[in-house]
């Protein structure tokens, strides 16, 4: 009989290793699941894998997009990590995402036509207080009348989803724009352009919060009393109170970042890639985010190096889509299943795998 | 803005239809959380439903049939819950979520070929005798099927947990694994079995949304209506009569928008599109700030079960 025996410690080994194995595993049920849609599976794994990286044709183009798609997931994973370690469950980044950029995009569209250095900083410290306040609403809700912030943050998604419909369609609509909704291009307005700073690596300064964010990160969880009280709270609730660890500012602390950092993802991309205020420009990077922390292990490191591969399924599922029809459904499908094979696999990390021999009862 | 044309029966009548997929994914996920287990897929398993339910209908041409294979299909996605949770002892959160992201993902990708098609259309079942009955007739008694088996449901699972012997053992598991594993109650079976059922009954929600409510099948039908569900478990305080008046409330604010937008009331379409949305948050509020609000929570609820000998 195979029994699991809990470890006393996680294993260090299998948390480094089950994230690998876990895409290594999605990679064969991915195939599984190309093959069974009619297309070659080998063919699929290697345009999303390794095409938009070394395909002579593609990779001019797709390398640079890495980071561009990284950048956001990036950003919010950081930020999401810091409340998942500590069981504070923020599952509305794509809400705070959204109400960065808008809170960014109407301050810089106020100053309209005026051209001045100072309008995209100002953009950027209203992006992030935008995600930031959006958070505290879940927050302030959950430290003051004990509300389920999994609930709420959710329920805040599709809120803001209507608030930048509205945005795209009246109060922030191009006036200049023949009638059709999204706002002014934010990307053609020097003042609020958010360019590609080293030509040909997609490098913008959303990148650059982004590797930030990871060093900052760092440091927090590894070398600062904040981050300690964090893991702690995560792996004893109980302990940490009795340490005198102030559980409802951490809740503050925790959800207030993630949504500062959700909040500057999304005003970096409205001034950037995306250009504008549009009704679809929540692409989900919200959601994802989610997969993405978990899969680099709730750890900066990790996030960055998970960032990168999740941009790639998304820049690698558009080729696929391109060049062999496969749906852009089946990217999501795939990125669920990744989440999933992490996480059951995660059993190897706190439990050991025992043959035993069945006891006389 | 012209008032009048609301008819008052018509509104209360529809009512009924828009509660029905959020009372049965709500009454589904009750009895998960009375075993102790938090299932977030909700929203993930209703979708899937709604397009098991979509092709099978459309290419059998029975409603019926349709209705069987969305809680299959709901029931099926729910295993893959069962399976990381109860056998690989994954946290219940992150696993609930990844079970919404892979189901939007895979009914988006099942339905590709069946967007704009039309689904057989599903008879009223009209209650003789009573469906004549001015005002209340119509309002309660020219229905389908599935909106008179969501309310024999609600009372089935209300009695079930109340009177029968499984469903103590239900509870004691919900309350106390632990007490409940020392009495030889098979807590893993008890709750494999409960996210078994929590899944047909969200497949089956999903497939009235896509079936009867709409009828027809689009990406991201569901469009949050198994979060509110979540949501109305917190608020019916997991009892199952309650989830019927949040159900109900949930719907009636639901319809209400949808006639003020179509009778152009003088309020932003978005503001009344979000107000389901702000209902529930102000709700979870209301419900939270009382003192007890939480406490009638199953104790175990979320906690993973590991027996360890």
């Amino acid at each position: 009989m195979i029994k699991f025996v809990k470890r006393p410690e996680p294993s260090k080994a299998w948390t480094i290793a089950t994230p690998i194995l876990a895409v290594i595993l999605t990679m064969i049920l991915g195939g599984v699941l190309f093959a069974l849609m009619g297309k070659d599976p080998f063919a699929a794994i290697r345009t999303i894998f390794w095409d938009p990286l070394f395909n002579d044709q593609f990779a001019a183009y797709s390398r640079p997009q890495l980071l561009v798609k990284a950048a956001p997931l990036i950003l919010i994973a950081i930020g999401l990590s810091l409340g998942f370690k500590a069981g504070i469950w923020n599952i509305g980044a794509e809400g705070q995402y959204i109400m960065g950029a808008l809170a960014g995009a109407a301050v810089g569209l106020a100053f309209y036509p005026t051209d001045a250095w100072w309008i995209f900083p100002l953009m950027v410290i209203a992006g992030g207080i935008g995600g930031f306040l959006w958070a505290m609403i879940p927050a302030i809700l959950k430290t003051r009348f004990n509300t389920n912030e999994i609930l709420v943050s959710l329920m805040l998604v599709y809120i803001a989803e209507q608030l930048l419909a509205s945005a795209a369609l009246s109060w922030l609509r191009n006036p200049e724009g023949n009638g059709f909704p999204g706002s002014r291009n934010l990307s053609q307005i020097p003042a609020m352009s958010n360019p590609e700073l080293i030509a040909g690596t997609g490098t913008h300064w959303g990148v650059v919060a982004a590797f930030a964010a990871v060093v900052a990160a760092y440091v927090l969880i590894n070398k600062h009393m904040l981050g300690f009280q964090i893991r702690l709270t995560g792996e004893s609730p109980r302990a940490a109170r009795f340490a005198g660890v102030k559980d409802k500012l951490l809740v503050l602390f925790c959800l207030g970042t993630a949504g500062v950092l959700s909040g500057l993802a999304g005003l970096f991309e409205v001034t950037g890639p995306a250009g504008q205020i549009s009704i679809d420009f929540g692409a989900g990077y919200g959601f994802t985010a989610i997969i993405v922390a978990f899969l680099g292990r709730l750890h900066p490191v990790g996030i960055l190096l998970a960032g990168l591969l999740l941009a790639l399924t998304f820049i690698g599922g558009e080729l696929a889509q391109f060049m062999l029809g496969l749906p852009s459904a089946s990217i999501q499908v795939f990125q669920g299943m990744l989440l999933m094979t992490l996480l059951g696999m995660d059993i190897f990390v706190n439990y050991r795998l025992m043959v035993v021999k069945k006891e006389a009862l | 803005m012209d008032f009048g044309s609301i008819n008052p029966v018509v509104l209360l009548a529809s009512l009924m239809v828009a509660s029905t997929p959020i009372l049965l994914a709500a009454l589904g996920e009750m009895v998960v959380e009375k075993s102790g287990v938090l299932n977030l897929g909700v929203e993930g398993m209703m979708i899937t439903g709604a397009v098991c339910g979509f092709i099978v209908a459309v290419e059998s041409g029975s409603p019926t049939l349709g209705f069987i294979a969305a809680a299959l299909g709901g029931m099926a996605l729910s295993m893959v819950f069962a399976l990381l949770t109860q056998v690989f002892l994954t946290t219940q959160v992150p696993a609930g979520l990844a079970l919404t992201l892979m189901g939007v993902g895979l009914a988006s990708l099942l339905g590709q070929n069946y967007q704009g098609l039309k689904p057989p259309p599903v008879t009223d079942l009209n209650i003789p005798g009573l469906d004549h009955i001015p005002v209340i007739g119509p309002i309660l008694f020219q229905h389908d099927m599935i909106v008179y088996v969501s309310l024999l449901s609600i009372a089935g699972v209300w009695a079930f947990l109340k009177y029968s012997r499984a469903g103590l053992i239900l509870r004691a598991v919900g309350e106390n694994h632990s007490a409940a594993h020392a009495l030889g109650y098979p807590v893993r079976m008890v709750r494999i079995v409960a996210i078994g059922f929590g899944g047909a009954m969200a497949g089956l929600g999903g497939a009235y949304i896509s079936l009867i409510r709409v009828p027809q099948w689009t990406d991201g039908i569901t469009a949050g209506y198994g979060w509110i569900a979540l949501a109305i478990v917190v608020f019916a305080s997991w009892k199952a009569w309650r989830i019927l008046i949040g159900a109900y409330l949930f719907g009636g604010i639901t319809v209400l928008q949808l006639n003020l937008q179509a009778a152009g009331a003088k309020v932003p379409v978005e503001l009344l599109s979000m107000s389901p949305f702000l209902a529930t948050i102000v709700v979870l509020v209301v419900i939270s700030a009382r003192r007890h609000g939480a406490s009638n929570a199953p104790a175990m609820l979320g906690r993973i079960f590991h027996a360890s000998h």
